[in-house]
């Protein structure tokens, strides 16, 4: 007996093999938003491994933690490159999700039978959402001493159990060393593993009813006669060998960004978090990272603390109903005109909310803010009519493709 | 394909708004004029040992950083930057001044500077340092456009020139106003390099291995088009 066949006898690794790779039949017209899923998938291995190698020389207490966060970038060895890695590959995994998230709107690949998948990958966005602010305080610079104080305090609008709730989560009344104890804990353990689960739970889910495409046809409905989509390509090594090359470009930006603008004019790493926490000199503005800003400048369209914290609530929980609120049966909006230019209002508005989340609290920013909560919620709410009502064109009965 | 270009033009157009959302109120401010090399920032070091390090510690920079990142012999270090002599050659470039007494002559200690220009930019620093005026009202007998009420005085008054808040010159300062820029530009170059000393290894490094991920495309490239012939 072969070292092979005794080994196969006793691995699921085989077969999980044929079944995710080698016999995952997956539909042959993705376009350049689909490498942004098996990026993502990098990513977070290198975070993993970025972090693994800071988190060994970081000191969770107040006195210690900013000059420990510095000196890995002054004294460790390759220091900078973990710190850089770390830092601007949280701002790529958020352009990333972003993308991710994007590409499944428009193309409808939250439709029926993906319903749970779009709900998995939601929850992922939000568990990073998380994962990102716990890693922001621990540097325990002015920034993350701010930033945690107020979003820490968002909890005390819970009712009745708000000021419990709040010294829970700071391990105190203020922001202190055992705000960054717990923190740390929840960065390195819960919130990761919580992701890296949904993520095996995202692509298990997926791998079950087969992926969408950007014509949204049923590609398993057009069967060739070796019982295989006719549309469709397995994915190794199809789709492996395209990853392989879009892991290159991507590497490529990321190196770019770490050897020769770290910093990506202060968006990525903000200039407030190169000065060590001081609760006797509050940030004139505390401003999110920009990708938690929309969700920020929603919060401050409201001039009512629970008002705000409401519509910022209903701004995050929103998408997670999305795949009910569609009723249209064409799926991809290639072929719903209307829906397209809506879903692409969408985007630009929610990319002005992102500018508007950074800028000073002024008046003139306020009225914008408003335009544009109103616009991100108005989508939700007119989905579902402008879906049933809409005028369609009909999809092809294949899905297009160009051999290249 | 052009829809692609659409989505750029979108990424571009995020991209270039962002900076907008960081920018600083008050005084307009003023570029510092240097070349960013070795020279140049060795330059500054020397200015800012002489100038500035009686009061502002670089506490994560080390004395050994200025021989193995700029190539500054050992000696040129002794010699110029580590003064008062008797301090560590390994050790951070921390400054003589005790906290208490900084407490007791200023108000509050002078701030640690390895970060400042990462904190407040260059530009903020570079006008900072032109933007002292005579003020009698201050204790320190300076203020400043920049940082009004400023415990900091003009400590490079010798050098500029005293002036009122109108811009006056009460009287000139051993140095041209063209060299005194040249000089305060490369202490800015200095403490640029100082809040981030990596930027020599990076840019050491960056060709080297963005040379390799470009050649690990090219083949990447290639193979996925071989798979990809027989997809019709």
């Amino acid at each position: 007996m072969s070292f092979k066949t005794w080994f196969v006898k006793r691995s699921p690794l085989p077969e999980m093999w044929r079944e995710h790779m080698a016999e995952y039949y997956a539909p042959k017209n993705f376009n350049i938003f689909y490498y942004a899923g098996s990026l993502l998938l990098l990513m977070v291995v290198l975070q993993f491994l970025s972090g693994f190698l800071v988190l060994a020389h970081y000191i969770p207490s107040v006195r210690d933690a900013y000059d420990s966060v510095y000196g890995i970038m002054y004294d460790v060895h390759y220091g900078w490159l973990m710190q850089y890695m770390h830092v601007d590959g949280v701002s790529l995994i958020f352009v990333l999700l972003y993308i991710h998230m994007a590409r499944g709107m428009l193309y409808g690949s939250y439709r029926a039978p993906r319903e749970l998948v779009w709900v998995i990958g939601y929850t992922i966005y939000l568990a990073f959402m998380a994962e990102a602010f716990f890693g922001y305080i621990l540097p325990y610079s002015n920034l993350s001493y701010w930033a945690g104080t107020v979003i820490t305090s968002l909890f005390k609008s819970i009712p009745f159990i708000g000021e419990w709730v709040t010294t829970l989560v700071r391990g105190g009344s203020g922001m202190s060393g055992d705000t960054l104890d717990r923190f740390m804990a929840l960065h390195v353990t819960v919130v990761f593993m919580v992701i890296v689960g949904l993520i095996v739970f995202h692509i298990l889910y997926l791998h079950k009813v087969g992926s969408n495409n950007p014509d949204g046809l049923e590609i398993k409905a057009n069967k060739g006669p070796d019982g295989h989509p006719v549309d469709a390509i397995p994915f190794h090594p199809y789709y492996s060998v395209k990853d392989l090359f879009g892991f290159g470009v991507w590497l490529f930006i990321f190196a770019a960004i770490i050897f020769y603008a770290p910093t990506v004019h202060h968006i990525f790493l903000e200039r407030t978090m190169s000065t060590p926490a001081n609760p006797l000199k509050s940030l004139p503005d505390v401003t999110p990272p920009w990708y938690l800003s929309p969700f920020y400048a929603m919060l401050r369209a409201i001039p009512n603390k629970n008002g705000g914290i409401i519509l910022m609530v209903v701004a995050v929980v929103f998408p997670f109903i999305l795949p009910w609120l569609d009723r249209n049966p064409v799926i991809s909006t290639r072929y719903r005109p209307i829906t397209r230019i809506m879903l692409i209002i969408f985007f630009a508005n929610f990319l002005m909310l992102a500018y508007l989340g950074e800028q000073p609290p002024l008046p003139k920013y306020f009225i914008l803010e408003r335009v544009g909560a109103v616009i991100y919620v108005a989508f939700f709410i007119l989905l579902p009519f402008v879906s049933k009502f809409e005028p369609t064109r009909t999809p092809p009965a294949r899905v297009r493709f160009r051999a290249h | 394909m052009k829809k692609y270009v659409v989505w750029a033009g979108m990424a571009l157009g995020l991209l270039a708004s962002a900076p907008g959302a960081f920018a600083d109120n008050g005084p307009k401010m003023m570029a510092p004029h240097y070349t960013y090399n070795a020279k140049t920032i060795i330059a500054g070091a020397k200015l800012f040992a002489t100038d500035c390090m009686a009061c502002h510690s670089i506490k994560f920079m080390r004395y050994e950083f200025l021989t193995n990142d700029l190539g500054m012999s050992k000696a040129d270090v002794h010699k110029y930057i580590m003064l008062p002599t008797g301090s560590n050659y390994k050790g951070n470039m921390v400054s003589a001044m005790p906290t208490d007494m900084a407490h007791k002559w200023f108000g509050l200690p002078p701030p640690d500077l390895s970060q400042i220009v990462r904190y407040k930019s260059q530009n903020w620093v570079y006008t900072y340092l032109l933007s002292f005026y005579l003020d009698p009202q201050r204790p320190s007998g300076w203020n400043n456009h920049v940082f009004p009420n400023v415990a900091m005085p003009d400590v490079l008054a010798l050098h500029s020139g005293f002036v009122n808040e109108q811009g006056k010159v009460l009287r000139a300062g051993d140095e041209s106003p063209q060299q005194f820029k040249e000089q305060v530009s490369d202490i800015v170059a200095f403490l640029r390099f100082v809040s981030d000393p990596s930027v020599v290894q990076r840019h050491d490094a960056g060709p080297w291995v963005l040379g390799l991920l470009a050649l690990f495309i090219i083949f990447a490239y290639f193979l996925k088009k071989e798979y990809w012939r027989d997809v019709k």
